[in-house]
Order: structure tokens, then C-alpha cells, then sequence
């Protein structure tokens, strides 16, 4: 089996979740003696390359055509590599960029794709997955029938990659220039700049609920004790339509999945698709003035009382256990 | 212009939701079917955009079963001008619902397809972007916001690392996320009114597309549910365990 894993970057670094999905795809090989490869598109991609070749063998495409990560060039970009390195199954970690770009790849070789792979298994010479449904309520074992096979995985069901003793090689490849044909134009990016972590990679993330009034009570409060913990901040639905805290920290169902050692959650009452996306996490705890609140039943530990007032006490006695934030 | 709004009927995913005990399927037969919410966010996006400019037509779509009525039924009384049933009696996964999608927008040429990013039942989030594909069109997934500007769209996308605009020359295909707009409640004149609008159904086998089946599932099984913890009544146990998690400290 050949496996082709596609690098997500931010043009200079690799972002974390696709050493997780180079790792899935290393286990996924194995029973099969398969042979692992990732591809790494942009412009301007040397140093990403080069890092990415510490882990596996690389495919290189440096076009112009791929300065920006639209839909219609990436997608048509991966199928051609696809079709002509006869690979079998095709996998990116979840993120908004695979769930955009992916199922359009997908298509053009026929849409065999399972999306968010928890977990896989091999049966009688068939690669089985996991994947959640109904906000992971339910999670389906699914096989998929068409070759070649896409799958997005969730970077956090899988073990990074580790280096190889000796860098693998970096292959160019360019392919013709209808490849980056597009119909739709590159605008811009408007990104809140953070000094804290990524919600979706940190250990440790502290998420405010409907409980803060206003952005700068969640910058104070939840960012206030994130930064004693060295911690992402995150946050519910609410808040993020209530315009108190940036889409990009969204986490639930349809926002971001995050698994890490610690989630802490100020004044999150836990609704389904809230939880959707940090049930997996290692340790949770909670702060919530009503005790009935459904958060409680998947807390690890938890503190009846009202945000505003726990959160100041808590900053306090985590400064002065010894700490303080490691950046 | 015109805007076709494909749709799905779901369970209502608010209510819980578990496998059957034989692992064969989900047990969803007592639970009320509601249109996809992202889809309702996609039909009240088309209509604003009918109430906004001149000679627009919404067309909604369902892909199912004689059930599929009254969900049609509350698009159009939301102010879709139209509806079409394309009547298959077993579910279908994302690749043929695409397939079928793409013949009836063959049928239809729209200017702009407008659906939900995902469905909450199997949370694929695939649809949309398969028939973009099937049809060479310019995509744009996940909008916050959509503007028209002459003869292109132009739509804020919301991404792992904030919101990014593009603009798409038309036809286009765009899928919405939660925040694009707050669909409303079909007023009952908008219900009285839906009763009179057309409903085309059309048999899945019309369209010419023989059903290629991509995701076999073998078994369900209900979520791994974590147990509640400790409730701790001192404040100094609790942030010493949260330091203890964290890792830092002592």
C-alpha cells in the first residue's frame, strides 16, 4: 500500500497535527510493508520541505500558482500527484484546510473519503476506520469501497511521527500550469495575533462559556489564568456569537476538536456540541455556578461557583504554586 | 439569478442519540427530523439575498422519501420560491448525494448552490465540496458572510486561523457556517403560503446517475461516555489539582 499524507504549513513550519497524521499513516502501513510519502504544496516550501524530509520522504510542488491555499489548485494538485505516484490512500490531519481542499481531491478520484478518523483496523485485508457521527454521540466503523482511498484524521487519536536517523530526500515535481487554474480570488486574512498557544495543539486550554459579559472580562479572566498555566485560551458557541471572543477559538462539533493533558472550562454549562470537541481531552475541570450544569458529568474535577469570582482565586494560588507561565 | 439550496432531513440532534444494541444502526425512528441546521442557515441566506435584490428565485432540494415533504415544506415557507424532491428510498452517502446534486443543477443552472458545511448526523462535511468538484466550480466553504460585488460574490470563510475573504466569479458554490445568519421562524401567512408553491418530485432513476456506493459501514457503536469526577468544596484542592494536571508547580 502507498500512502501520501499532505503537509498543512503556515510556509515556514510544519503545524504539529500532520506529524500526527504521518504517524497514522506509518500504522496504517505497516501490516502491508506499505511505503509512507508526504507531499508538501506552496510557494516558496524549501525550508518546509526540508523539515518535513526529517520524517519522510518528501514530494515537492514550489508554484506560483499555490501562494494561496485555494480549493479548486490544491485540490486539482494533490489528484494529479495521486494518479501519478499510484498512491492508494491519501490522508491530511482535520483542520478547516483538509476539510476544504480534501473532499474536492477526493472527487476528482472518485469520493472514497472518510472524515475525522479516530482509529483504524485491519479485517480481512480491508482498512477499516472510525469515525464519529451525530457530534460523536455515535462513532461508525466504516470500510470504503474505490481506489484510491481519502481520509482527513484527528490529529490528537494519533502519536506524532519521530525523525528518522538520516533525512529522507526531497523530490520536485511540477506539474502543468491548468492545474492552477481557479475561479476564486485570494482577499486576505484577518487573524487576532496571540502570543499564546493554538487552541488545537497546546497541552493545556482554558475556554470561557456564556458566563463572561464581554471581551474584556474573557481576556482578563480566561486569558488571565491561561497565562498562568502557560495555556491556549478557547472558548463555547456562545461567546463566539456573541462577538466576545474570535471564531478561531471556537471549540465543539463545528468548531475545533481538541484533546489536550488539561481543559479547563470557566463557566461552560457542556452542551453536546460543545463537549463533541473536548470530551477525548485527559483531564477535564470545570468552574460553573450551577450545579446541575451537564459539564459536571464529564468533569474530572469540578468547583460549584460563579466565574468571576473563582477565577481571581485561582490565578492567585496557581502564581504562587511556583510556576507561573513558561511562554 | 437564481440559487438552489440543496437540503438534508436529520435527526434532531439535540435529543440523544445512541446505536442499536445489534450495532447495525442508529436508532433515530423516535426521534423528530428537523432540516440540517447549517442548511436552514443556508435557505434564510438565499432568501435575504431574494429580499435584497431584484429577481432572485430560491429553489430548495431534498434528496428522500414522501417524508421529505414537510421539511421542503418549512424551506419554502421560510421563502424559497419552489421545491424539489428527488425521491430515493434508501440513504445515500455524501459521493452519490453530490452525483445526484449535480444532475439536478444541470437541470436547474443556477448561479450560486448555497448549502450547510455539514450535516449533523454523519458530520461528513464532504457534500458541498464534492459537487464543486463534479462541477469545475469556484468553492468557498465555511462562510461567515456573503456580498455580492457586480457580478462576483465575495465571502469571509472562518478557518482555523481567522477569517479569510475570497471573492468567486459566478457560478459558485459556497457552504455556510453557524454564524452567517440566524434562520427565522416560517411566520404562519409564510406557511399558509408554502402550501400553494410548487413541489416538483422527480425519481432518483430519472436523472440518469446509477448509484456507485462509497461508504460501507460495518458496525455503530454509542460514544465512549466519560464519568463524572469529584466535586471539590475546597478552592485549594482544586487549583492544586489543576497544577497537578497542568503540570506545573508542585
Amino acid at each position: 500500500m502507498r500512502i501520501l499524507v499532505i503537509t498543512e504549513h503556515d510556509g515556514t513550519t510544519l503545524r504539529p497535527a500532520s506529524l500526527s497524521c504521518l504517524g497514522f499513516a506509518q500504522q496504517a502501513a505497516r501490516p502491508s510493508s506499505g511505503e509512507v510519502a508526504w507531499l508538501v504544496l506552496g510557494q516558496g516550501i524549501a525550508d518546509v520541505a526540508a523539515a518535513a524530509a526529517q520524517y519522510a520522504p518528501v514530494i515537492a510542488i514550489d508554484a506560483a500558482g499555490l501562494e494561496h491555499e485555494l480549493a479548486e489548485s490544491y485540490a486539482r494538485a494533490i489528484a494529479e500527484v495521486v494518479k501519478s505516484g499510484r498512491f492508494d490512500l491519501v490522508a491530511a490531519a482535520s483542520s478547516t484546510f483538509a476539510k476544504d481542499i480534501f473532499p474536492r481531491a477526493a472527487a476528482l478520484h472518485g469520493g472514497a473519503m472518510a472524515s475525522d478518523v479516530v482509529r483504524h483496523e485491519w479485517a480481512d485485508g480491508r482498512l477499516l476506520f472510525d469515525c464519529p457521527r451525530f457530534a460523536g454521540a455515535v462513532t461508525a466503523t466504516i470500510a470504503l469501497h474505490g481506489s484510491p482511498q481519502f481520509v482527513t484524521v484527528r490529529a490528537s487519536a494519533y502519536p506524532a511521527a519521530v525523525p528518522l536517523s538520516q533525512a529522507a530526500t526531497v523530490e520536485p515535481m511540477e506539474l502543468p500550469p491548468a492545474t492552477f487554474a481557479r475561479r476564486a480570488r485570494y482577499e486576505g486574512l484577518r487573524s487576532k495575533q496571540t502570543a499564546r498557544p493554538d487552541v488545537a495543539e497546546a497541552r493545556v486550554v482554558v475556554s470561557g462559556g456564556r458566563a463572561f459579559k464581554s471581551a474584556e472580562d474573557f481576556e482578563r479572566y480566561v486569558g488571565g489564568l491561561a497565562d498562568v498555566l502557560g495555556a491556549a485560551t478557547g472558548s463555547s458557541r456562545a461567546l463566539v456569537d456573541a462577538g466576545i471572543a474570535p471564531n478561531e477559538l471556537q471549540v465543539g462539533q463545528t468548531g475545533k476538536i481538541v484533546a489536550p493533558d488539561l481543559y479547563l472550562a470557566l463557566g461552560i454549562s457542556g452542551a453536546v456540541q460543545h463537549l463533541a470537541g473536548m470530551k477525548n481531552s485527559k483531564k477535564i475541570a470545570a468552574v460553573n455556578s450551577d450545579p446541575d450544569a451537564p459539564i459536571f458529568e464529564v468533569a474530572d474535577f469540578g468547583f460549584v461557583g460563579d466565574v468571576y469570582a473563582v477565577t481571581p482565586e485561582l490565578i492567585k494560588r496557581l502564581e504562587q504554586n511556583g510556576a507561573g507561565a513558561t511562554g | 439569478m437564481k440559487i438552489l439550496v440543496p437540503t438534508k432531513r436529520v435527526p434532531d440532534t439535540d435529543q440523544k442519540i445512541v446505536a442499536s444494541a445489534d450495532g447495525l444502526r442508529v436508532e433515530t425512528d423516535h426521534i423528530p427530523h428537523v432540516i440540517n441546521p447549517f442548511d436552514a442557515i443556508a435557505v434564510e441566506e438565499a432568501v435575504r439575498i431574494s429580499e435584497r435584490l431584484r429577481d432572485v428565485e430560491v429553489v430548495a432540494v431534498g434528496i428522500g422519501g414522501p417524508e421529505y415533504e414537510q421539511p421542503l415544506r418549512t424551506a419554502l415557507a421560510m421563502g424559497a420560491a419552489r421545491g424539489i424532491i428527488v425521491q430515493c428510498a434508501k440513504p445515500l452517502d455524501p459521493w452519490n448525494v453530490s452525483r445526484l446534486l449535480k444532475a439536478i443543477v444541470e437541470r436547474e443552472t443556477p448561479d450560486l448552490v448555497l448549502m450547510g458545511k455539514q450535516a449533523v448526523d454523519d458530520d461528513a462535511n464532504q457534500t458541498g465540496q464534492f459537487l464543486a468538484a463534479l462541477l469545475d466550480w469556484p468553492q468557498a466553504t465555511f462562510a461567515s458572510r456573503l456580498e455580492f460585488i457586480g457580478n462576483e460574490l465575495r465571502v469571509d470563510r472562518e478557518t482555523d486561523h481567522g477569517i479569510e475573504t475570497l471573492t468567486l466569479t459566478l457560478p459558485a458554490l459556497v457552504t455556510t457556517d453557524l454564524r452567517l445568519n440566524e434562520p427565522r421562524y416560517a411566520s404562519m401567512a409564510g406557511i399558509m403560503k408554502a402550501r400553494k408553491k410548487p413541489l416538483e418530485t422527480i425519481a432518483a432513476g430519472e436523472l440518469g446517475v446509477p448509484l456507485e456506493p462509497r461508504v460501507e459501514v460495518i458496525r455503530y457503536r454509542s460514544g465512549d461516555t466519560r464519568r463524572a469526577g469529584e466535586r471539590l468544596a475546597s478552592l485549594d484542592e482544586f487549583a492544586a489539582l489543576i497544577a497537578q494536571a497542568a503540570g506545573i508547580g508542585g
